[in-house]
């Protein structure tokens, strides 16, 4: 009975094992996702001035996000990341920001322009009646609602000159409505078209105008204009945007530091797993085996989620490694004690592991507190650290308490002679 | 008991260590990098040989940036550190390294913050190690709720953040040593590995209060009377093979990252080592021995 639960633990990690080692290839649906500190690459943060939003604001940070998107995807990037995010509201005033992560991008110039390539257009009322020159208000009429642009050039109708750039400007549906409802409430009022913040044409409203259709003109060389329609036609920002971070690491640094975060970790387990079998002799040898479960479920469970991988990511793997035998050796030291009481070893077991408990699930608990913690500080950095330490915290709980238990109640016997004590006793005295 | 009877000599040494920390700190102060106040940093690489810094130094100076340190990092590299640089700086201050392109560089790392960011993740990094002490203590009154006699649960928790205290400030002071010698900073991962440590030490120390927990409601069950000092003193002879053997497996792993493992992880590792050393030593002399002047405060009340 033992022996079986025995074999089906080894057939389960046997097979998380094999899903942590054969899942490595290019192709594979579940490589380790690297950050950008191993595979180089470019993160960029932007701060989203959104003071100026009328209405939907999360709708408008959506539409950001997704113009950035395919501003990026453009770019060229294997596998980019646009997300947005909140800053903490501990410190002070909440800011809404742009994170953007561009694997394999070192250029952060031109990375940055491609980017700032992306027009800001919003459409602002003037607050005087016809008057274009004083103050205008925003309409909440922006890029979030443009779908498509076009150039045209003038016919020398409706007082423009003949072959006039025009640059016209199509609205999504709702986009259509509120251009509508806007020019239908305000006529006599100059309607300013802003690009960038700047007033790139301020028409008076003369009547409603449906169809969801608007047209600039007058400013720009026909060459500019193509580039306008080209850069709007990737979608246009509905707030402004404002660089506040960026991070490169090259490649040879990334390639570099993943390869001596992979040595370390052999090393690291090999100089644990040394000690552990020379110190605890046959209990030892099962902790060691449970450690090997350990690292390979946590290393299928960092593919499986996916985690992605950063320097700080592996040191947390290495430094729990070294945690995780720690349940270990409080229930071989508890263990121990009872034997020297002349308990018999499955006994003596028995007593170890119920002894140790409560301190083992005390510390574990009190860790994972601060990883959850960790995980809430939250840069790229530090969430990489906490989620392997607190994925580690559980699962040592699993492999050092149940598993190694499970092990070792399948080898020891009732009770031992001479061979027995030698291999279940610790240490270099023997008592 | 060894540790028990010789109590009042770890406090002092306790003590000596915490001064040397924070004398430390106070005279060689904590140099916080651009994670906390914003600015910039720029890591190249030779392709060639490095030329001299103070050269280096005078042709990055035609980009008008303002104060800025240049250090030689490894065999052919230089860290540039600066304010917060735009794009075209980043782009004009390489140029300026790689000598207009005739001793031409890999970029092996830059990193820009604006000054906003910094200063969030300086007070959210006070706020986590605060959170965790807090919670960590509120924890341990929860988990020794039931052990009351001769110092109540909180009294444990109180000790722990005392200790706890201990366990940040003598690596913060270390690092500070570290700093002075060898120009690191203070980053996101150094708080990271402070807040690692509060979990490590705080483990530690519960083992220790777990027996102590364990034999006190033994003693009550089999109605014993013990010294409460004895009780402790008992506990920690009982867990200090396990204290060492445990911190001994931690230290072998971050040997591992000090010897193998990246450059960029090898302070954090070495601040975490100094940090399960200290720890270990101060659960194993610190807590307990603690904890015997507060029963003398409660034994005085009842």
């Amino acid at each position: 009975m033992r022996i079986a639960q025995a074999i089906i633990v080894l057939l389960i990690a046997g097979a998380i094992g094999w899903f942590a080692l054969t899942t490595n290839g290019p192709q594979s649906s579940f490589p380790v996702r690297l950050g950008l500190d191993l595979a180089g690459g470019t993160e960029l943060i932007y701060r989203a001035d959104t003071a100026g939003i009328i209405g939907d604001k999360q709708g408008a940070l959506d539409a950001l996000r997704e113009v950035i998107e395919r501003r990026v995807n453009v770019f060229g990037v294997a596998e980019p990341l646009v997300q947005l995010e909140r800053s903490s509201a501990v410190a002070g005033a909440q800011e809404d920001r742009l994170l953007v992560e561009l694997p394999g991008v070192t250029d952060v110039k031109a990375a940055v322009d491609a980017i700032g390539a992306t027009p800001l257009l919003e459409f602002r009322l003037a607050d005087g009646v016809a008057d274009s020159t004083g103050t205008f208000a925003a309409t909440g009429l922006t890029g979030q609602f443009l779908k498509s642009a076009e150039l045209q050039f003038g016919g020398g109708d409706a007082g423009r000159l003949a072959n006039e750039p025009i640059v016209v400007l199509h609205f999504t549906d709702e986009g259509a409505k509120m251009f509508e409802e806007i020019t239908r409430e305000n006529i006599g009022r100059s309607l300013g078209i802003f690009l960038d913040g700047e007033p790139i044409s301020t028409p008076v409203i003369r009547e409603a105008i449906p169809g969801g259709t608007a047209t600039i003109s007058g400013t720009f060389t026909p060459e500019e204009g193509r580039d306008l329609v080209e850069n709007l036609n990737f979608g246009a920002l509905p707030v402004p945007i404002e660089l506040v971070s960026s991070n490169t690491v090259g490649p040879t640094l990334g390639a570099g530091s993943y390869q001596a975060g992979l040595d370390a970790a052999a090393f690291g387990f090999l100089l644990v797993a040394l000690f552990m079998i020379i110190w605890y002799r046959l209990p030892g040898l099962v902790s060691v085996v449970a450690l090997v479960i350990y690292v390979l479920a946590t290393v299928a469970l960092i593919k499986f989620l996916p985690v992605t991988l950063t320097a700080s990511g592996i040191a947390a793997l290495i430094i729990s490694i070294g945690m995780a035998v720690d349940a270990n050796v409080l229930i071989f030291e508890r263990m121990k004690e009872e034997l020297r009481e002349g308990k018999g070893p499955r006994e003596a077991a028995t007593i170890g592991f119920g002894r140790a408990w409560p301190a083992i699930r005390d510390g574990h608990l009190t860790m994972l507190i601060s990883s959850i913690i960790l995980f809430w500080l939250g840069t790229s950095l530090v969430k990489g650290f906490a989620l392997v330490f607190g994925l580690g915290v559980i699962i040592s709980l699993i492999s050092a308490v149940f598993i190694s238990r499970i092990f070792l109640f399948a080898i020891l016997p009732e009770a031992g002679g001479k061979v027995w004590k030698f291999l279940t006793s610790s240490g270099f005295h023997l008592k | 008991m060894f540790i028990i009877k010789h109590r009042s000599f770890f406090l002092w040494l306790t003590g000596a260590f915490l001064a040397v920390a924070i004398g430390a700190i106070a005279f060689l102060g904590l140099p916080l990098s651009i994670d906390f106040t914003g600015g910039s940093l720029v890591e190249v690489e030779y392709q060639a040989e490095r030329p001299d810094i103070l050269t280096l130094k005078e042709q990055v100076s035609v980009v008008p940036l303002g104060e800025i340190s240049l250090r030689e990092s490894g065999e052919r590299g230089v860290v540039l550190r600066s304010r917060t640089l735009s794009p075209e700086e980043h782009d004009a201050v390489i140029a300026a390294l790689s000598q207009g392109g005739t001793n031409p560089v890999t970029v092996l790392r830059s990193n820009s913050v604006g000054p906003s960011m910094g200063s969030e993740l300086a007070i959210k990094a006070l706020y986590a190690i605060g959170a965790v002490i807090l919670t960590i203590m509120l924890y341990i009154a929860w988990a020794f709720r039931k052990v009351s006699k001769p110092v109540p649960s909180w009294g444990y928790g109180i000790i722990v953040v005392l200790m706890l205290m201990i366990d940040i400030i003598v690596p913060t002071g270390f690092y500070a040593i570290l700093a002075h010698y060898t120009g690191a900073q203070v980053d996101v991962l150094f708080v990271v590995a402070l807040l690692a440590l509060l979990g490590y030490c705080v483990n530690d120390v519960i083992v220790i209060f777990d027996r102590i927990r364990e034999h006190l409601k033994l003693n009550e069950e089999k109605n014993i009377k013990e010294e409460f000092e004895v009780t402790i003193g008992k506990s920690i002879d009982e867990t200090m093979g396990r204290s060492i053997n445990t911190a001994l497996t931690v230290v072998l792993a971050l040997l591992a990252i000090i010897i193998w493992g990246p450059e960029v992880t090898r302070n954090f590792a070495l601040t975490i080592l100094v940090g399960v050393v200290i720890g270990t030593f101060s659960s194993i002399c610190r807590s307990a021995p603690l904890l015997i002047p507060l029963v003398k405060v409660f034994a005085k009340k009842t």
